[in-house]
């Protein structure tokens, strides 16, 4: 019984784990179809999200009957809960880049339109938090979490400079007006990765320290 | 009273918790007999208590059962005890009511107070103290008696004869041990025919029906199949905000499920003790999280 839980419970890491893979690889791809307007990988980032929505429930699956087989308590009970919850944001994450991959195509279609350079800061930013909490969740490590809900302002900024450079274009240049409220809503996705990266992290703490630290500043 | 000082503890929940790592130091610390200072929550600081013991040791013969044990038990609340085979927790409740007392080699140092009367006391009148309790122990133990005797069994030997009262006591008691829709039609047939968990059950109602200013159950529901187990938690879980009760169990999930308040013990000493929901989502010591999580003990 004692070593079927912690079978259960290395086998939910691993399983978790895989989804978070691929939901960076999702992102990274994303992006990279964005800089280079690869319409071809985009289309490939959209296809794997089915595989992302699969896993998500199979771990969701597996998190529930070990809750019911195991009745998990302490770090075993954080671990399970945690996993429910890390899982449902990287399923999100790769909706994200999902729809990142969708204005690709939109975009080299649609006027040609210059990317602000502050996308490409702003989506090596999130694509670092994604990898931190990433490893934060792998390594039970609670100084590594807080440092990715630091770097959270950091993206929320660069996302406000966007929006406002996407404002003055669309004023200097109304005819691209449709192209622009693309790269605004890639800018969007982008912050709304980081978002998600800073609940994961949030969650990893919770995991380790039993803390809950949402909806509190960072210290 | 005089609540061990904190310690610096070392946090539960570490990524090692994970992967099976079973803490050594304090338990081989306990194990080599040094004093290790139980971590106590702060809620159970603040609690009102219906019992304090108060650094309690206890020897069986040459060898010492429980070392220093201070712990209040809260007023109308259910507060487990927990831990590994020969870890006190059973000595300890048999200590409130001084059945330790039958065993010729136990010596005791400290006391435990009942609402502030020491129980200790050389002058202390062992029955008397023992009406103040009841107590229910591992298998049923109904007397051989019908089950209406057995519920007033108490307060016939006070000397209660008055029809009205003992009836009334009967009645109040079996639903309070959520009983009496199962045996009203039959109060006067034996309390031998009734299944084991209503046997338990009947118990508790006898136990109760003295008002004891505390319950101590020892195991009540490891004899119990668990269609009984179930029902007779469910009762302790309505006895909650009514009646003080101890409970010992080797049963984590039913600590978890039928109590307010955890108390850890390890080798005759308790190690921590907090809240129920705190010891089971947020355990302080890697110690108590490593038994709470089934990986040693």
């Amino acid at each position: 019984m004692t070593h079927h839980i912690e079978r259960q419970i290395e086998h939910l890491k691993e399983r978790i784990l895989r989804v978070g893979t691929l939901v960076e690889e999702a992102i990274s791809k994303s992006i990279t179809a964005l800089i280079n307007r690869d319409t071809n990988l985009a289309q490939r980032v959209m296809a794997n999200d089915g595989e992302i929505d699969r896993m998500e429930v199979e771990v969701e699956e597996e998190c529930l009957k070990i809750l019911a087989l195991y009745q998990p308590v302490a770090a075993d009970l954080r671990f399970v809960v945690s996993v429910l919850k890390i899982n449902n944001d990287l399923e999100r994450m790769g909706d994200l880049a999902r729809n990142i991959a969708k204005r690709v195509a939109q975009l080299t279609a649609g006027e040609p339109c210059e990317l602000p350079p502050e996308i490409r800061t702003m989506a090596m930013q999130a694509q670092d938090m994604v990898k931190e909490c990433l490893d934060a969740v792998v390594k039970g490590d609670p100084l590594l979490a807080r440092q990715v809900r630091e770097e959270d302002d950091a993206v929320d900024e660069a996302r406000q400079k966007i929006r406002r450079r996407v404002i003055q274009e669309i004023k200097a240049n109304p005819e691209n007006v449709e192209s622009l409220l693309r790269v605004n809503s890639v800018s969007k996705h982008i912050e709304r990765i980081a978002d998600m990266a800073t609940n994961i992290a949030e969650d990893v703490i919770y995991m380790v320290q039993g803390d809950i630290v949402r909806h509190r500043s960072s210290d | 009273m005089n609540i061990q000082a904190e310690t610096t503890p070392e946090r539960g929940g570490n990524p090692e918790a994970f992967s099976a790592a079973v803490p050594a130091d304090r338990l081989q610390a306990v194990a080599a007999g040094r004093d290790v200072p139980a971590e106590v929550h702060p809620e159970v600081r603040e609690v009102t208590p219906v019992l304090e013991i108060d650094r309690f040791n206890l020897w069986y013969g040459g060898k010492q059962a429980l070392h220093g044990i201070t712990m209040p038990i809260p007023h109308n609340k259910v507060t487990a005890l927990i831990g590994p085979s020969g870890c006190g927790k059973s000595t300890l409740l048999r200590s409130v009511n001084r059945l330790n007392d039958l065993v010729q080699s136990v010596r005791i140092t400290g006391d435990m107070r009942l609402n502030g009367d020491s129980i200790y006391d050389p002058r202390m009148d062992v029955i008397e103290l023992r009406k103040r309790m009841g107590m229910v122990f591992q298998k049923p133990n109904p007397f051989p008696m019908s089950i209406y005797e057995n519920v007033v069994y108490a307060l016939r030997i006070d000397g209660e004869n008055n029809r009205a009262v003992l009836d009334e006591v009967c009645e109040l008691s079996l639903r309070g041990a959520a009983l009496w829709d199962e045996v009203k039609d039959r109060l006067h047939e034996s309390a031998i025919g009734l299944s084991g968990g209503q046997q338990q059950r009947l118990c508790i109602a006898r136990a109760i029906a003295a008002e004891p200013e505390v319950l101590l159950l020892d195991e009540p529901c490891s004899a119990l199949d668990p269609i009984a187990t179930g029902k007779v938690e469910e009762l302790i879980q309505e006895l909650r905000g009514r009646y003080s009760v101890l409970i010992v169990t080797h049963n984590m999930q039913q600590a978890s499920r039928t109590s307010d308040y955890t108390a850890f013990m390890y080798l005759g000493r308790l190690i921590e003790y907090g809240s129920t929901s705190g010891i089971f989502t947020k355990p302080i010591l890697r110690e108590t999280e490593a038994y709470v999580t089934g990986r040693f003990g």
